[in-house]
């Protein structure tokens, strides 16, 4: 049985992790790679870097980065961040990575998927959607740069046609629940989860055991995206996936 | 020494980065008089059968495959282990490398979601294969929308269920392949090359020798 998976986000800037991550046993915590590994002892599924450096150079650094990560991991790896053309994704890609993560590029110039899925195959192209809830229309928005711009787009229908232009995959971010730890958005990722046939991976919102639980089964999540509850030792990979196992969900 | 055809497709980076790390010497190439040197050989593969079967052929590759598997041993890794069958059904009928019986067919519609990605459990059939012995198989990699049909059941090493019987490990002789990413497969992928490159080079399987240690 496919099991659900667990996926630590890194966020990254300039080649370094960035918001304070504890891990007592590394020397470096700052080290992606060392962090990387660390996520893969503990039983990550997966892992996604964010790269969030602002300048140029910071893009570079993060490059090699992915190259020293590829090397020492040995689960998939996703990097998402400021990706603006197919010479950005095969960077990379050709570095090592098996995934990118698309946004504001995404939905500024959709053809960028379409191109990425057709050079790569869809499974390497993920689509971020960053939704927020919008109480006049009753319906998610989809907002992009970081969650500071909203859009008119509908983030069902946005992830509907994101799977038509080719994505391998939806990582649906609830801007509502983000940082909040008290769970994901279950209404919107059971909207998303049943528009489109591509797996769906939630994120914003985990604050415990539970919440992960509740995504799988009342969201319908395929997979799970957390970065401070796992960060700041909340809890741990392994505590959430004894948790869901005692549940009967299938985990790894 | 284990090559890794380069072809033009696959990520020949992580499969190399694989070998690395368990202290095997890997070739990545595209040159057969160099290939010819090695003990085993992967085939590795990301993408559409189709291309890559014109591809092989391009480059003349495809009866140096099956001349090599005659003689050392093979490991097709996804695209790659559908490559090894007879044919395939992704943009019109494609025929393969023929090594193995069976046809690659794209996954039901309606069913399970498209691509079969994630973690999934192994049911393993021949657990004295020597490409898992003393292996415990439990969860691997996936990351594919065709699937391997086969007839012939003594192929099956194990299978995953994704809603039908999907074939993760085959074997028949020289001829191995997985379905899955053993590169990105954790503990158990590395070992599962570990064993390849084992009975390659040495031609038995002494032990598991890679281990994650755990904290």
């Amino acid at each position: 049985m496919l099991t659900k998976r667990l996926i630590p986000c890194l966020d990254v800037k300039n080649g370094r992790v960035v918001k304070g991550i504890q891990f007592h046993n590394l020397r470096d915590s700052g080290d992606p790679v060392e962090l990387a590994k660390q996520y893969d002892r503990e039983g990550a599924d997966e892992l996604v870097f964010l790269d969030i450096s602002a300048a140029h150079e910071g893009r570079t650094t993060m490059i090699e980065v992915v190259r020293s990560v590829a090397e020492q991991l040995s689960i998939p790896f996703t990097v998402g961040g400021g990706i603006q053309s197919l010479e950005d994704m095969k960077q990379i890609l050709r570095a090592g990575a098996d995934k990118v993560s698309l946004n504001s590029s995404a939905v500024s110039n959709p053809e960028i998927i379409e191109a990425g899925a057709r050079y790569f195959g869809s499974q390497c192209i993920v689509v971020a959607i960053d939704a927020k809830y919008d109480p006049s229309a009753n319906s998610f928005k989809v907002y992009t740069h970081g969650g500071s711009r909203k859009t008119n787009l509908d983030a069902v229908e946005w992830a509907k046609q994101a799977e038509a232009y080719g994505a391998g995959e939806i990582l649906l971010t609830s801007m509502d629940c983000d940082g909040e730890k008290s769970g994901f958005n279950l209404t919107i990722t059971k909207q998303i989860s049943q528009a489109v046939s591509i797996p769906v991976i939630a994120s914003g919102g985990a604050g415990c055991a539970e919440d992960f639980y509740r995504v799988f089964e009342e969201g319908q999540a395929d997979a799970a995206l957390a970065a401070s509850i796992f960060h700041y030792k909340d809890t741990s990979i392994e505590q959430v996936k004894s948790f869901l196992k005692d549940k009967g969900v299938a985990v790894r | 020494m284990i090559g890794i055809l380069d072809y033009g497709m696959g990520n020949l980076h992580s499969v190399a980065s694989a070998l690395k790390r368990l202290g095997v010497d890997g070739l990545v190439s595209s040159k057969q008089s160099h290939l010819e040197e090695t003990d085993g050989l992967i085939l590795p593969g990301v993408g559409a059968f189709k291309d890559a079967m014109n591809l092989l052929h391009a480059d003349g590759h495809v009866e140096f495959i099956k001349d090599y598997a005659k003689r050392k041993p093979l490991l097709g890794i996804c695209l790659g282990m559908q490559l090894l069958f007879n044919e395939s059904e992704e943009h019109g009928l494609t025929e393969g490398l023929e090594l193995l019986p069976g046809r690659v067919r794209r996954f039901p519609a309606g069913g399970y979601k498209v691509p079969h990605m994630g973690w999934n459990e192994l049911i393993v059939y021949q657990p004295q294969a020597p490409l898992i012995k003393h292996l415990k198989a439990d969860y691997a990699y996936f990351v594919h929308s065709y699937y391997v049909e086969t007839e012939d059941k003594s192929l099956l090493i194990a299978t995953a269920d994704y809603g039908i019987e999907v074939p993760a490990i085959v074997g028949r002789g020289k001829v191995f392949g997985t379905q899955f990413h053993p590169e990105k497969s954790g503990e158990f992928g590395l070992n599962l090359l570990s064993h390849f490159c084992q009975l390659s080079e040495r031609g038995v399987i002494y032990d598991a020798i890679y281990h994650l240690s755990r904290h």
